[in-house]
């Protein structure tokens, strides 16, 4: 009886919900901890796993062996291969297709390569505009390769002794 | 036959000087909401469109504006475009007693109060009209649900208005003002205290507003009564709750907090400066807390169950009101003073929080 009447009192006076209020208006002047995004960025990882790349080695060959490993284990199916053999007997790809819009950057293709060939870059910014422009064909995914090769081998060697 | 037509033409041009900064304050209203909200959960709100982002608004109304108007198949067409109208005629037209001053009112009829409250009330058929019209069983949801919280509430917000004019002896709103002069502890929130938060609460859920906004729940009836709207009629309702919640906060300060009065009137050695002086500064200034509590209480509070808001009216908020209105007529009966029963309800209020208080300290001690 005692503890009904004062809960029934405890509430007409609204004292919870002046607490909840309370607490509202302490964070209105708390430091907001909003990111604008284009003008400011968070901190990215050498682990981030963004657009593909396929890398080469300093005198110009490409890596990539066409060992299959990547089109193998890529869960999403993502990843195309068609290999034959070179002029100089090596084993090579004619075709490398990455299908963005199956790949779930999950980065086992980058980990299962043999020759560090197939990565991962920072970058993330990218768009298509037509169809088809979303499948990256081997001189594109070799162009990204080119163009950000100090990045992600600065990358790599951040990552060295963890991996 | 000319001196009419001019009479008409002067009454225009009052209508509009009310309607054009009530209409930029709904716009800013919105934006405030946004960025209050975006405060209390430690983000910046928007800052995007113009310098802070105060031409957010401007864009806003812009782009509905120009979204297209889609009228669902099998709605009916009149009543589905009349709907957005009825929402907003009446909550501009109880705009038309409200004073603003001393002496700045469009008409000062003498039953403003009754005028308001008939009108604040027609409101609902907007939204009852909007949800059958559109022959969506989700707008229809929200329409009978928020019917029946209107008519739950009303009675409260009218009980809480019972003890206003028997307070004021008067049911003008001008009166009900002057009969408040003589300082912060002569304006009714103290003597009416129970009746006071009872019409500020009931006022948030006659204008649909978090936390009793189940009209409109978005989690669980998609928008209420304005799913199948967009564009311009939609932007119609959106002013329209906008506009009664700035009413809202109008009268509770016109009615509790004394209106244009000063606080710091019937302060020995204030009394003849500048800030004893009635002004509508006051009144702006009360009406923008009141609206900004409305902003707060929808940062604050989570959405009440359907049961528990009809609990709150019936069962709480009506005996409260009405149990006030007794005490409040023993003490005209009694010929004592409001001032003595204010001082002592607050006193009450402000003993049982320090008690709980000390408690709660002690208990944690």
């Amino acid at each position: 009886m005692v503890k009904t009447l004062r809960n029934a009192f405890h509430s007409l006076f609204l004292l919870e919900l002046l607490k909840g209020m309370r607490l509202t208006g302490r964070y209105m002047f708390a430091k907001k901890i909003t990111i604008q995004y284009p003008e400011q960025k968070t901190p990215m990882s050498p682990r981030f796993r963004g657009l593909h790349a396929l890398r080469r080695y300093p005198n110009g060959e490409e890596r990539c062996i066409a060992c299959k490993l990547c089109e193998a284990v890529c869960p999403a199916l993502a990843i195309t291969i068609d290999s034959e053999e070179r002029e100089d007997g090596s084993r090579r790809t004619t075709r490398y297709d990455i299908d963005l819009f199956k790949c779930i950057f999950c980065g086992f293709c980058e980990e299962a390569c043999p020759v560090d060939s197939i990565v991962e870059t920072r970058h993330f910014e990218y768009h298509f505009e037509e169809r088809g422009e979303q499948i990256m064909t081997k001189d594109k995914l070799l162009a990204i390769g080119d163009k950000f090769e100090a990045q992600i081998a600065a990358d790599r060697e951040a990552d060295a002794p963890y991996r | 036959m000319m001196e009419m037509f001019i009479d008409l033409l002067f009454i225009l041009l009052k209508a509009f000087a009310i309607i054009i900064p009530l209409m930029l304050g709904v716009a800013y209203l919105t934006y405030a909401e946004r960025k209050l909200i975006g405060y209390m959960q430690i983000r910046v709100g928007p800052n995007r469109v113009g310098p802070k982002g105060w031409l957010q608004p401007i864009a806003d109304a812009l782009k509905l504006l120009m979204k297209e108007i889609v009228i669902p198949t099998n709605a009916n067409k009149f009543l589905f475009i009349i709907a957005p109208m009825l929402s907003i005629g009446p909550s501009l037209a109880a705009w038309a007693v409200v004073p603003f001053s001393e002496g700045l009112v469009l008409s000062n009829i003498d039953a403003s109060l009754l005028y308001i409250l008939a009108m604040t009330s027609l409101g609902v058929y907007g939204v009852i009209v909007a949800g059958w019209a559109s022959n969506s069983k989700y707008a229809f949801l929200g329409a009978m649900r928020s019917a029946a919280q209107i008519v739950a509430y009303e009675i409260a917000m009218g009980f809480a208005l019972v003890g206003v004019l028997m307070a004021a002896h008067s049911i003008n709103l001008y009166e009900i003002v002057m009969q408040q002069s003589g300082g912060i502890w002569h304006w009714y929130w103290m003597p009416l205290f129970p009746l006071f938060l009872v019409y500020f609460i009931s006022g948030v859920a006659e204008t649909n507003r978090a936390p009793f906004d189940v009209a409109e729940g978005e989690s669980e009836i998609v928008a209420g009564f304005h799913v199948e709207y967009s564009g311009m009629t939609f932007a119609v309702f959106f002013l329209a709750e906008y506009a009664n919640i700035i009413l809202i906060a109008v009268l509770t300060a016109l009615m509790f907090m004394g209106g244009w009065l000063s606080p710091f009137q019937g302060i020995p050695g204030l009394e003849s400066t500048f800030l004893a002086a009635p002004s509508i500064i006051w009144f702006l200034a009360k009406s923008a807390f009141f609206a900004f509590l409305f902003l707060w209480f929808r940062a604050t509070f989570p959405r009440y169950r359907y049961d528990q808001i009809m609990r709150l009216g019936w069962k709480v908020f009506i005996p409260i009101t009405i149990i006030w209105i007794l005490v409040l007529g023993a003490v005209i009966a009694a010929k004592a003073s409001y001032v003595t029963l204010g001082l002592c309800t607050v006193g009450i209020a402000g003993a049982y929080m320090l008690f709980n208080k000390l408690q709660t300290a002690s208990r944690s001690s």
